[in-house]
């Protein structure tokens, strides 16, 4: 089967978010970037469909040229082959990703059997783009979904809900959205490192549409930042640590 | 946490491993009232010492490094934190092999006697996992170690606590410093103000901010080192301590790869030179991880990927081997890849224990430690010291030009006299357009250009029938020109640029005063006298030695070498009395210094001068102003380099003037332009003179060194109780002289050593003093009016025997056989000193 897995470039957050002077971005300059965990899990389940499956597993991302940073991490993991919607680095709105990606679908011209997505982006945070592809292509779409298994033509959705699951079976193709805990993301190995390096990227400039949804600025919430509680020192600690690791449900 | 302290005797910022090892020390020393501060959280602030991969490699070719490293850790054993594993530098190169058998010299010379040369089967056996067929062999070492820095720090920190000499407050953000009347006088702080007569910076790669709010600088930039971890290996998984396996260092690729418990963390030094500046770094709050380990660049690190998985391919190959964890962190890097320790010369009280890694963490916080408190530290700090460094040297454009340029020669096969090739041309002597003419090979002294030798010299190389070096090693930065330079002058005359010296006047009712407290000599002379005088610590080593010209009865010039200039600069600014009845002035850049030696050099002299150069008229040892055309010059008659001869001083605007009048004047008497090559080594050989730094260093007192006077003079003077009581000892080693028997190699190419290698017993057996000290070469070069290759080296008194044979001089694992020629200072060359004196 065919797996394609959209993920998008973020900044590595360290315990304070900074924001730049102008307010519309995340102050980057001592950060890495990477993907969400969602997304994460996103590849890795693609990854492990086509090793039991056979087929290929692709990974697109819409974004600026670094981007190909993440595209390279993904196809370390195991990914064949990447499609880079080439941004000048601007946040595009969901309907203008949606549309440049279900375009890029399209003019590929593989019939992926399955198109993934993070639940939303760890960044924007729209909940939006999956649903949208999935809406322009025609297809089923299931959302927050922690468990997937595919068999006779369908693929089997778990998501969690309240003191049970819901689970769904879709109709190949499909679009799913995923949850981080869909699985446990393997580490790139050196050799997976080194292969990466000479996979194809398929690299052009969408036209972007007209953005719907203006941001005017960013804010940090209050009070967010490391919250670190020292619970004592030596062993009159002691309690302290045992009180909330019951809390916690671990004792 | 107690209250904040209002005062305190010393404040130590940083809780690194320096700063908690300094701390521990001064409490050690005896200083009772001492608090540790930081920014951030305890036992992990986020400074390098968070990220630091802590394994110690013992042996380097720095003597001051390995002996720092070994105290370091031998402290870390005591604390219980040094997991001894072993560790394998390894070569894919003939050339790295060369350099692993110059790495033996280094581990006897050093006393790290376990070293060993291992063949590709024997690293197989010791590190399983590796592709030993890339291999040519190894030097392995088999106390490598991996210790925990941050237990050794907090075992140290809370040890001084209990103690109730020291007080830590984490979290505690340093506002200012403040300077009152060049002394420091307190620290702001985020938890209030503390007073302290002492502050000490070992604040790693944020140091210099710290410096900069005092008005000092410490030079030093924060550099990325890429680290990866990956993991678990299969291998590994029953692993039952962290570190199993000797540390393999491939340093033909610049990399590292070291077990650390279930996986394996790779190294690199092979990526390009990255820097930061200081203000760059993130608060601990905006910090991913910490602020010293910045997001990993994977592109940087791609390509050294091959080359580990080409030496342990069953690791790093293993699909099922993930990477883990990969940063790049940051480690503090200096303009000469020595740390800066000691006493800021812009602020007094103000301490740097900065540019410190962890393997010699421990040593430089009990050395430091000693200097703070006793005034000077057992071990030898001198190219550690804050105050050597030259105002080029402070400034950032440099500090970043150099280590750029160094970074890549960390795990690099740098040789003993490799000069720099960035930003060069910082100070130009008035000759210098002169000297390029001449095709002037430039070496760089304390910034400026120094001609090593001139090419337009080339025809001499025949004419004296001197030979080449057959190893390509031994004649890197190397001519045979210095040799046929030297025989020009021994037969003719020399001129040569001394610019490089650093020079000071000291002038007031009480500069002889201050003068007879720094120095061993007498300096109560007559007006008009050279006075040639060893400064001493207060252990009674050597600090440096110099000469002093009496000008007049309150008003003396010191002239002492420009590498350690500034270094000297304060020591003799520090014994200034502080009512201004003294001063001390830099007139470095005042004056030039143009050398004339050799039998015609009175000829030469006389042929310009109307004043009287005679014998008689102007003995050795003396000095006046003369006048030579237009210029009024100081003339000083000694010499360096063992002929007849004079230093003139003009001011430096002239100097290009003296030189043309000179050199004109020098054509009948066929002068040569002779570079630093025949004044810094065959000519000083030859005479067995003495350098700061070679031959005079703190670990030897004046005796060993052979230069105590008969009578010792009657004013106090630093380090004089320790000088009396040395004079009183016998001495554990005896500085001699001895020329190399044989150069012939077992391949049968004439060898060369090039200073630092072990003396040996002919059967390699190493000769240690009764101090535990061994015998190496501190000096080594040719003697070419003796036709002989001469080297320097403290004996043991039943080795130091003239005539004996029983010696040899180890140099690429080989034994080249040597006499001892002198014991003690009599020259090797002119021993009654006539030409000198002629």
């Amino acid at each position: 089967m065919n797996i394609l897995t959209c993920v998008k470039r973020v900044p590595m957050t360290g315990g304070t978010i900074v924001l730049t002077a102008d307010e519309q971005a995340i102050e980057t300059r001592h950060l890495g970037f990477t993907i969400s965990p969602h997304e994460e899990c996103g590849i890795e389940e693609a990854v492990r469909l086509v090793e039991a499956h056979g087929g290929e597993s692709v990974v697109l991302t819409l974004g600026p040229a670094e981007a190909e940073e993440q595209l390279r991490d993904c196809m370390a993991i195991g990914a064949a082959r990447a499609i880079h919607l080439v941004t000048d680095g601007e946040e595009w709105d969901p309907q203008a990703t949606a549309a440049a990606i279900a375009a890029a679908i399209h003019a590929d011209g593989t019939a992926f059997d399955l198109i993934l997505f993070g639940n939303e982006s760890a960044d924007a945070g729209n909940y939006q783009v999956a649903i949208r592809v999935a809406y322009a292509l025609g297809l089923p779409v299931v959302s927050g979904i922690k468990g997937i298994s595919v068999a006779d033509g369908q693929v089997r959705c778990e998501r969690e809900s309240n003191g049970g699951r819901d689970v769904y079976e879709v109709p190949l193709p499909a679009v799913v959205s995923v949850l981080e805990g869909l699985n446990l993301p393997r580490y790139p190995s050196v050799p997976g490192r080194m292969r990466a390096k000479s996979k194809p990227v398929a690299a052009s400039t969408p036209p972007r549409r007209e953005s719907r949804l203006a941001r005017r600025r960013l804010v940090v919430p209050a009070g967010q930042g490391k919250q670190a509680e020292i619970l004592g020192h030596g062993p009159d600690a002691a309690p302290r640590v045992v009180e909330i690791l019951q809390q916690i449900g671990l004792l | 946490m107690s209250t904040f302290p209002g005062g305190a005797k010393a404040v130590v910022i940083g809780c690194g491993i320096v700063g908690n090892s300094l701390a521990y020390h001064l409490t050690q020393q005896g200083w009772t009232d001492v608090v540790l501060i930081d920014k951030g959280p305890l036992p992990n602030p986020g400074g390098s010492t968070g990220h630091a991969s802590n394994f110690i490699f013992p042996v380097d070719h720095s003597k001051e490094m390995t002996v720092l490293t070994l105290e370091s850790q031998r402290q870390y054993i005591a604390l219980g934190v040094n997991t001894e594993c072993g560790g394998i530098e390894v070569a894919r190169t003939e050339e790295r092999m060369e350099e692993l058998r110059r790495r033996m010299a280094s581990a006897k010379a050093w006393g790290v006697d376990s070293a060993r040369l291992v063949t590709p089967a024997e690293i197989k056996e010791l590190v399983p996992f590796i592709d030993e067929s890339i291999l040519l062999g190894g030097f392995y070492c088999p106390t490598v170690s991996v210790v925990d820095s941050l237990r050794a720090g907090t075992i140290m920190r809370e040890a001084a606590v209990e103690s109730g000499a020291l007080t830590v407050f984490a979290s505690t953000q340093v506002a200012g410093i403040d300077v009152e009347h060049g002394r420091v006088r307190r620290v702001r702080t985020s938890r209030g103000d503390i007073e302290a007569e002492t502050v000490v910076i070992a604040c790693g790669v944020w140091s210099p901010l710290l410096a900069a709010m005092a008005g000092a600088r410490i030079p030093l930039v924060p550099m990325v080192h890429q680290m990866i971890d990956i993991g678990p290996v299969p291998r590994f998984a029953k692993a039952s301590k962290a570190i199993e396996y000797p540390i393999v260092r491939d340093m033909d690729v610049f990399m590292y790869e070291r077990q650390d418990g279930i996986g394996l963390e790779v190294g690199s030094y092979a990526h390009r030179s990255i820097q930061h500046d200081p203000e760059d770094i993130p608060t601990i709050e905006a910090a991913a991880l910490s602020p010293t380990e910045f997001p990993f660049t994977q592109t940087d690190f791609d390509p050294q990927l091959a080359d580990a998985l080409d030496l342990m391919p069953e690791i790093v190959g293993d699909e099922s081997v993930g990477v883990k964890y990969a940063i790049n962190g940051l480690i503090s890097l200096t303009p000469d890849g020595m740390p800066i320790l000691g006493e800021t010369p812009e602020v007094k009280g103000l301490w740097s224990a900065a540019a410190v890694w962890v393997k010699e963490g421990p040593g430089v916080g009990k050395s430091v430690a000693e200097w703070m408190v006793h005034g000077e530290s057992h071990i030898d700090l001198h190219s550690s010291d804050v105050s050597r460094f030259h105002a080029h040297q402070q400034t950032r454009s440099h500090v970043r030009a150099r280590t750029f340029e160094a970074f890549p020669k960390t795990y690099g096969i740098v040789h003993p006299v490799e000069q720099w090739a960035s930003d060069r041309n910082l100070r130009l002597s008035p000759m210098h357009e002169r000297q390029k003419e001449l095709g002037a090979v430039f070496y760089e002294a304390a910034g400026w250009e120094r001609p090593q030798w001139y090419e337009a010299n080339a025809p001499l190389v025949e004419r004296y029938g001197v030979a080449a070096r057959e190893a390509e090693w031994d004649a890197r930065w190397w001519s045979p020109i210095i040799n046929a330079e030297h025989l020009a002058m021994r037969e003719h005359a020399g001129i040569f640029d001394l610019s490089a010296f650093a020079i000071f006047d000291v002038n007031g009712a009480r500069a002889l005063d201050a003068l007879q407290r720094a120095v061993l000599a007498q300096v109560d002379v007559a007006v008009g006298r050279v006075v040639y005088t060893p400064v001493l610590g207060s252990l009674g080593g050597f600090k440096s030695d110099l000469t002093i010209m009496r000008l007049g009865d309150d008003s003396f010039r010191i002239v002492t070498g420009g590498a350690h200039g500034m270094a000297d600069r304060k020591l003799f600014a520090d014994l200034l009395p502080e009512d201004g009845s003294a001063s001390l002035v830099d007139v470095t850049t005042a004056w030039t210094t143009i050398g004339v030696w050799g039998p015609r050099a009175r000829d030469i002299l006389a042929s310009v001068t109307s004043d009287d150069v005679s014998n008689e008229g102007f003995p050795f040892g003396t000095c006046r102003t003369i006048e030579i055309g237009s210029q009024l010059v100081l003339a000083s008659r000694i010499s360096y380099v063992g002929d007849l001869g004079w230093e003139l001083y003009v001011p430096i605007e002239q100097g290009a003037r003296l030189w043309d009048l000179l050199w004109e004047a020098g054509r009948p008497h066929e002068l040569t332009a002779c570079g630093i090559g025949v004044y810094g080594t065959t000519g000083r050989l030859e005479k067995s003179y003495r350098a700061y730094a070679a031959e005079l260093e703190s670990e030897y007192t004046v005796i060993e060194a052979g230069m105590q006077r008969p009578k010792v003079k009657e004013q106090d003077f630093v380090g004089k109780d320790a000088h009396l009581r040395h004079r009183e000892e016998e001495p554990a080693a005896i500085l001699c002289t001895l020329t190399v028997d044989d150069h012939t190699s077992a391949s049968g190419v004439k060898r060369f050593p090039l200073g630092r290698e072990p003396i040996t017993l002919r059967d390699g057996k190493p000769l240690t003093d009764s101090k535990g000290r061994r015998s190496y070469v501190t000096s080594a070069g040719a003697g070419p009016s003796l036709g002989k290759y001469i080297l320097m080296a403290y004996l043991p008194p039943e080795h130091a025997v003239e005539g004996s044979q029983e010696l040899a001089v180890e140099y690429m694992t080989e034994h080249f056989p040597v006499t001892v020629d002198v014991v003690g200072p009599r020259p090797i060359f002119d021993p009654e000193n006539t030409r000198i004196r002629s």
